[in-house]
């Protein structure tokens, strides 16, 4: 009876994740004509790879138990990037604040501001790492490259903030300071800072804590730090001591993480 | 209407009132010190540690003008032979991301409170998220090369191994503040932990999920330009080879191109970003 | 008529706007040429639909706004023809209060009153909040006159509107202003608040013999508390008057055709007392 009546189809399927199945079957038709691509450009030397399984297995159990018989090495190492961490956020601050200021579209001239945020989009582009093989080249090896390359790419992420703030604020208040016949900085001071000065406080000590990241790599091109002692202990094969660096380094970015998440939940 | 007849100077207050106001109480005044005092320690501990050659700075500006001077112009010419280190540069992300991607979700059904079993695998999951995220990319190369020996396999192995974490983490949130109440209700129908996992929490966290993939992706093509450096495959083999025989005109050209495929992909991430939102 | 005796008594007045005109890069014609004389201390409304320029006129004047062309002088100076620096000090001489209160939301409320002397202490006394002796006693009688004594170490987002606008007022009076400047004082607060403001900056103009122009929407506020009404419409002046004589004729001037006398405009109780003060600029 009920069939007669109506007849209800009686296939049906959910719809998917690309609305439709060719739309689907495109997906992976897409997917699978990529990895084909990449991986025949890829020049891989497969018996290599293939010979590294078990090499990854020895490497393993030469990295267990972790060698700390070295600490003080790794203390040294340890201080160098946390040093560097710190003087670079410092510094960077310094720089940030002009930057910042010139960036922000509000406040500054439109040639000046034009100027200061092309110079925050190629500066932002380059890896750390990169900006650091130029430092050790003006400067040699050692920590004072990893410090300027520090400076410089915090210098830029937090001028890039503070102008961002500084552009999001509430103009009324400038106004009203500028009306009373303040000066420029007088007005900066009074009306500027009050309303981005918290928030430039959180993003600062984030940046602390990704320096303390940071300072961990750029020891790989010579610029000082944990990370030329741990670039050293890889090229001897020192696995051991190796995996004693690297679970100091988790221990220590973990550390900042937490302290970062704690102060910033601190400032209101 | 007095105020009208009376001067000005009638209206001086009866009452006095202080002229003293400070706007800091003494309390306040010294944990300011104290603050300054601190970070001024920290400061000089960290610059007076690190044997800084002040003598080097005297010279600097010098040197950079050399540097431009040298760099200067581009030699346009060597730019046929890093195309394809590019693209190997853009196919290292890719292929990680993707690989990242597969390892990520489970790990994230296992570092989220109310997806994982217990307080053991709970645990083991966050251990995860914490040992992929603390050690930088590059690093992971030098760990990848060890294994897999210099290639782009290293790099790939290295991206995802860092993303994997990246990802998860932000999964983990994700599938932690999912609707409960859904969860519910497909529990109620009697359906198996995985059936509710594919059908209340994937659907709820899949924006975020491809939001989170394409952005790693992202910040992984400027990392893979930097993983040459330890041998990782990529257009950074050729620029720290570059630099290394002092050839700058030849870095410059990488430099730039770098620059050019770091800003599109970066442009393009926010674009498909904003779109799914 | 003790204030026309005064007003003969000064050589010039105290403020004289001669063509100010304003151009945006826009290309919108803002103020086509406005002349105005004040030269007395009364308060000065001035009404006009949105976008009629009272907004741009009042930001002409202390040069928030650029003016185009014309000429403003405040006691015989011209403040249009001045250098930054020479404008700056102009600015000092002349105080503004805001629609949106526009305080310094995170500072207190003393901070807030004491920025209206920042034209006067240096940059590092002012970072420092070292003002003289006689500021900061200054600013605790303010407070006080505008209502608000015991309030000095709130922060200025934990303040009502109301209580905002008096601040607000007191930071503009700290400058000891020639000339004060009110950019819709009211339109943000409640009618009550909005009666109590205006009768305080009506007392404040009486008490310190200084000048005032308030922008204001509500013409019921304009004719109950202003000595002098001008209407704004397209950038130019269609009526300047006592308040008394802005009729249904002038208002259709100003505003377009419109039932003037419906209820609802003119239903609004206004207290006695503020009656009686909205008369006394015109038959005393």
């Amino acid at each position: 009876m009920m069939a007669a009546t109506a007849s209800y189809p009686r296939r049906w399927r959910a719809p998917g994740l690309f609305g439709s199945p060719g739309r689907r079957l495109a997906f992976w038709a897409v997917v699978l004509a990529y990895l084909a691509w990449s991986l025949s450009t890829l020049n891989i030397d497969t018996a290599r790879v293939l010979a590294g399984l078990p090499r990854a297995w020895t490497i393993l159990e030469r990295m267990v138990p972790p060698d700390f018989s070295r600490w003080h090495l790794l203390l040294t190492g340890m201080a160098e990037s946390i040093q560097i961490a710190i003087a670079a956020t410092i510094a960077g601050a310094v720089f940030s604040v002009p930057l910042g200021i010139a960036a922000a579209a509000n406040l500054s001239p439109r040639p000046l501001y034009l100027a200061a945020r092309a110079f925050i989009v190629v500066g932002r582009t380059f890896h750390e790492v990169i900006i650091a093989i130029f430092f050790v080249k003006l400067f040699g090896f050692g920590p004072v490259a990893g410090l300027l390359t520090l400076a410089f790419s915090s210098a830029i992420f937090l001028g890039k903030m503070l102008a961002e703030d500084i552009e999001n604020m509430k103009p009324g208040p400038v106004e009203a300071i500028r009306a009373t016949g303040a000066s420029f900085g007088q007005t900066f001071f009074y009306a500027v800072v009050p309303q981005v000065l918290v928030k430039t406080l959180g993003v600062l000590i984030y940046r602390l804590d990704s320096n303390l990241r940071h300072s961990t790599v750029i020891g790989i091109v010579g610029a000082g730090g944990i990370g030329q002692t741990l670039s050293a202990s890889f090229t001897r094969y020192d696995f051991d001591f190796a995996s004693a660096i690297l679970l100091t380094i988790a221990a220590m970015v973990a550390f900042g993480e937490w302290f970062s998440d704690w102060a910033r939940r601190r400032l209101r | 209407m007095t105020a009208h007849q009376q001067p000005p100077r009638g209206t001086a207050p009866a009452r006095t009132y202080p002229d003293r106001w400070e706007r800091y109480s003494p309390r306040e005044r010294i944990v300011h010190w104290l603050w300054l005092g601190g970070i001024a320690l920290a400061a000089a501990w960290s610059v007076s540690a690190l044997d800084i050659e002040w003598a080097f700075f005297a010279d600097a500006h010098e040197q950079a003008v050399d540097l431009v001077e040298r760099m200067w112009p581009p030699r346009w010419s060597y730019l046929p032979r890093i195309v394809q280190p590019l693209i190997e540069t853009l196919h290292i992300a890719t292929l990680g991301t993707m690989i990242a991607v597969v390892f990520a979700l489970p790990v994230a059904f296992l570092a989220a409170r109310n997806t994982t079993w217990n307080q053991g695998t709970w645990l083991i999951g966050r251990a995860m998220l914490v040992l992929s995220r603390s050690i930088n990319t590059v690093i992971w190369g030098l760990v990848f090369v060890a294994i897999f020996g210099p290639g782009p396999v290293a790099g790939i192995c290295a991206v995802a191994a860092r993303s994997v974490g990246f990802i998860a983490k932000l999964v983990a949130e994700a599938i932690e503040e999912v609707d409960a109440g859904q969860v519910e209700a497909v529990e109620s129908t009697g359906a198996t932990t995985l059936q509710v996992y594919g059908v209340a929490i994937l659907p709820q966290i899949l924006p975020v999920l491809i939001g989170t993939t394409i952005y790693r992706w992202d910040i992984n093509v400027r990392e893979s330009s930097v993983l040459g450096f330890v041998g990782a495959g990529g257009i950074g083999l050729l620029l720290y080879a570059s630099i290394n025989q002092f050839a700058w005109s030849q870095a410059l050209v990488i430099l730039i191109a770098i620059l050019g495929i770091v800003i599109v992909s970066e442009a393009l991430s926010a674009y498909v970003r904003s779109r799914i939102v | 008529m003790a204030a026309e005796v005064q007003a003969a008594g000064r050589p010039r007045p105290l403020l004289a706007v001669e063509g100010l005109a304003k151009v945006y890069p826009t290309g919108k014609k803002a103020l086509g040429g406005v002349d105005i004389v004040i030269d007395r201390p009364q308060l000065v409304a001035v009404i006009g639909s949105s976008g009629a320029g009272k907004s741009t006129f009042i930001r002409c004047i202390n040069r928030l706004v650029e003016p185009t062309a014309g000429r403003v002088l405040l006691n015989g100076q011209d403040i249009v023809a001045l250098d930054r620096k020479g404008l700056r000090a102009a600015r000092r001489r002349i105080g503004m209060i805001f629609q949106e209160y526009n305080l310094v939301e995170r500072l207190s409320v003393m901070q807030n009153v004491l920025s209206g002397r920042l034209g006067y202490v240096g940059l590092l006394a002012a970072l420092r909040y070292r003002f003289p002796p006689q500021d900061i006693q200054a600013a605790f009688a303010l407070l006080d006159r505008v209502g608000l004594a015991g309030y000095h170490d709130r922060r200025a987002d934990a303040l009502s509107g109301g209580q905002r606008q008096r601040v607000g007022i007191a930071r503009a009076l700290m400058q000891r202003p020639d000339l004060l400047l009110l950019d819709e004082p009211t339109a943000s607060l409640d009618p009550k608040t909005s009666r109590q403001i205006m009768r305080l900056v009506r007392e404040l103009v009486a008490e310190r013999q200084t000048p005032a122009i308030i922008n204001i929407h509500d013409v019921a506020l304009a004719r109950a508390y202003a000595d002098r009404i001008i209407g704004m419409k397209d950038g130019l002046i269609v009526f300047d008057a006592e308040a008394g004589s802005l009729t249904e004729a002038a208002l259709t001037q100003i505003y377009g055709e419109e039932d003037w006398s419906s209820p609802q405009e003119e239903d609004e109780d206004i207290p006695a007392g503020a009656a009686a003060m909205a008369s006394l600029g015109m038959t005393s």
